[in-house]
């Protein structure tokens, strides 16, 4: 049994989803690459729960 | 250079048994007066174990070494009767700056936890250490202990027999052997112990050098420990200021793994980097300098036998975080108690396995964290430097992401979990004082609770005065009661009670908790103390 969220937990997912690939307009790929990497560190320390973050990547690492 | 270093400690001087035809026979041998053996030697001889102390040397260990004293050594010093020395000689610090590429992302204050007798860390240089201890067995000599050092005394062979170890010691009167009953190996990094008996380390993890100098400088630069990482004077690697006592300040430059070492430590190329660190208006003396390669393994095993290992013999770190001479004093502090009791026959020879089982845990433990704190600091892929330098920039502005930055964790003790002389526990917290753990310090009326622990076991009771009849239990057990006050209630509750009332904890002779109950059952207790004795 998982713990993390598997059903659609964003309500205005275009809007998300638009909103996230226009903060990387204009970055080079480096620069993309970082903003990820700050993303990830930011959304991670919200979450908290170690057993969701575990599982979060492992589910990443799912091709 | 500092007089420090030359002083001479434990002079040569020839021993009748170097003429003897066939070898004399010691209990306990030491080989090696660095920190670790210098510990080992002061414990058991207070245990009333006489030990032979054999080192290649008269002085104390040369070059700029550790400086950094944790907690837990300073209450084992304690303990040995050295720690309020130590604490008056270091300096405390608390303050600590992090810089990333020359600009500060932020500070912090260590703001150390209140109703310890000790601080959680203080700077003092190991010429001093080693001092301290060689004049603490100055004094036991006094008091008709007979504990000896024997220096310029250079261990050559060692050969494992049945129950016995024999040493072929090198003097400048020639070669003459030794044996034992038990050896303790603390003759460092390039133990010839190890060596002669064909072991070594096991998976070494890496592998770095670092350039440390020791300057003093004609300003007031304020006491705190400053961090850089990837700074311009040290480009892609990071750089560490940090405080002593006599003016002296301590310099760590990583240099990577693949230097030319000579290069390096030219003046030349030295000076121009402090001075891009320290500022170029600044005067200082450089008072030493050296490159150091530090790495990462450990034996298999640390109990050969008869043979025990201890401190850098055994096991190598990175110097972050502090656990070279750290750890290697809490092996000691592991080891004597066990090896009197096997000594007096009261406990069975396998009670010196769970100093394996345990040692080789916080050897682990301490790689660990070293590797984790390389991990961040010399990130390994382009992935891992994007991260570690977003976590960087991230803890400028946000103080959520610096308990991510890692400069080093300091070294705290080893929580020994599953051991065999672990007692099952029947507290469901305090977590921190669960059973293998180090017992926390307190403050009472008339002192702290770790000081009053003396060397054999003790027992703690807390808001319950236990008729306990010690006649019973198979050794000499301490009897503490402590009943809260308004001073220290909170303290009581925090590190001992949790949602309890009462409680009853047995603590090992190395101060670290063996069982604990809510309740007084004084089958149980002894129970517990056979345990921990290994029977
Ligand atoms: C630059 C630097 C900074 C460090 N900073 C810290 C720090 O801040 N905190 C910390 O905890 N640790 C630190 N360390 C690590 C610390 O110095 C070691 O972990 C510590 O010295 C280990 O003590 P030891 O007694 O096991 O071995 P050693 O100190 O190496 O002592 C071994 C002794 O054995 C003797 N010996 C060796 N071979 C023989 C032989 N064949 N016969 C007889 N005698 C022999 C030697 O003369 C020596 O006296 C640092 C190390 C370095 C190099």
């Amino acid at each position: 049994m998982r713990n993390i969220k598997l059903n659609a937990n964003i309500k205005n997912c275009d809007d998300f989803y638009s909103k996230l690939l226009a903060a990387h307009d204009g970055l080079s790929d480096e620069e993309s690459e970082n903003f990820n990497s700050r993303l990830i560190l930011i959304l991670a320390n919200h979450i908290g729960d170690e057993r969701i973050l575990e599982e979060a990547i492992e589910m990443a690492k799912e091709k | 250079m500092s007089e420090n270093f030359e002083k001479i400690l434990y002079k040569y001087k020839k021993m009748v048994d170097q003429d003897f035809k066939n070898p004399s026979h010691h209990r306990v041998v030491i080989v090696g007066a660095g920190p670790v053996g210098l510990c080992a030697a002061i414990d058991l001889t207070l245990h009333g174990v006489k030990v032979t102390v054999i080192d290649e040397s008269e002085k104390v260990s040369s070059g700029s070494r550790a400086i950094c004293v944790s907690k837990r050594t300073l209450e084992i010093s304690d303990r040995l009767g050295v720690g309020k020395k130590m604490l008056e000689k270091g300096v405390v610090w608390n303050l600590g700056k992090v810089l990333f590429e020359n600009r500060k992302i932020y500070e912090f204050n260590l703001l150390p936890e209140e109703g310890h007798e000790y601080p959680a860390f203080i700077n003092l240089q190991q010429y001093y250490v080693e001092e301290y201890l060689v004049e603490r067995i100055r004094q036991l000599q006094g008091e008709g202990h007979p504990v000896e050092i024997r220096g310029k005394n250079k261990v050559q062979k060692v050969t494992a027999q049945k129950n016995q170890v024999l040493l072929d010691i090198e003097t400048p009167d020639g070669i003459y052997s030794l044996s034992c009953d038990w050896l303790v190996a603390c003759d460092g990094p390039r133990s010839t112990v190890r060596s002669s008996l064909g072991l070594d380390f096991e998976g070494q993890i890496f592998e770095d050098n670092f350039l440390i100098a020791d300057v003093t400088m004609d300003v007031d630069f304020p006491t705190e420990r400053r961090f850089w990482f990837d700074p311009s004077f040290n480009k892609g690697q990071s750089a560490l200021l940090h405080k002593q006592p006599d003016g002296v300040w301590r310099i760590d430059l990583q240099l990577g793994w693949d230097i030319d070492k000579e290069e390096e430590k030219k003046k030349e190329n030295v000076i121009p980097r402090l001075k891009a660190m320290l500022g170029e208006e600044l005067n200082f003396n450089l008072e030493w300098v050296s490159i150091y390669t530090f790495q990462c393994m450990k034996m298999e095993k640390f109990k050969h036998g008869r043979i025990l290992f201890a401190g850098d013999s055994a096991h190598q770190v990175s110097p972050f975080g502090a656990r070279g001479a750290n750890s290697g004093v809490q092996d000691a502090d592991n080891l004597c108690w066990k090896l009197k009791l096997v000594l007096d026959g009261s406990s069975p020879e396998s009670l010196l396995d769970t100093y394996n089982y345990e040692r080789v845990m916080a050897a682990d433990e301490n790689i660990l964290n070293s590797s984790r704190s390389t991990d961040f600091i010399t990130p390994k892929s382009k992935a891992s430097m994007r991260f570690r330098n977003a976590v960087l920039a991230l803890s400028e502005k946000y103080e959520f992401a610096r308990p991510l930055v890692n400069s080093g964790r300091l070294s705290t003790p080893t929580t020994y979990d599953g051991s065999m002389l672990n007692s099952s526990d029947h507290m469901n917290e305090p977590r921190r004082s669960r059973v293998g753990a180090p017992c926390p310090d307190l403050p009472l009326k008339d002192g702290f609770l770790l000081n009053k622990t003396g060397k054999g076991f003790c027992i703690f009771c807390f808001n319950t005065e236990t008729k306990i009849d010690k006649g019973s239990f198979p050794v000499d057990v301490k009897i503490i009661n402590i009943q809260e006050d308004s001073s220290n209630r909170d303290f009581i509750f925090d590190r001992f009670l949790g949602e309890y009332k009462e409680a009853i904890y047995l603590i090992r002779p190395d101060q670290h908790i063996a069982a604990r109950w809510p309740f007084f059952d004084a089958n149980s207790i002894k129970k517990a103390i056979c345990t921990a004795m290994g029977n």
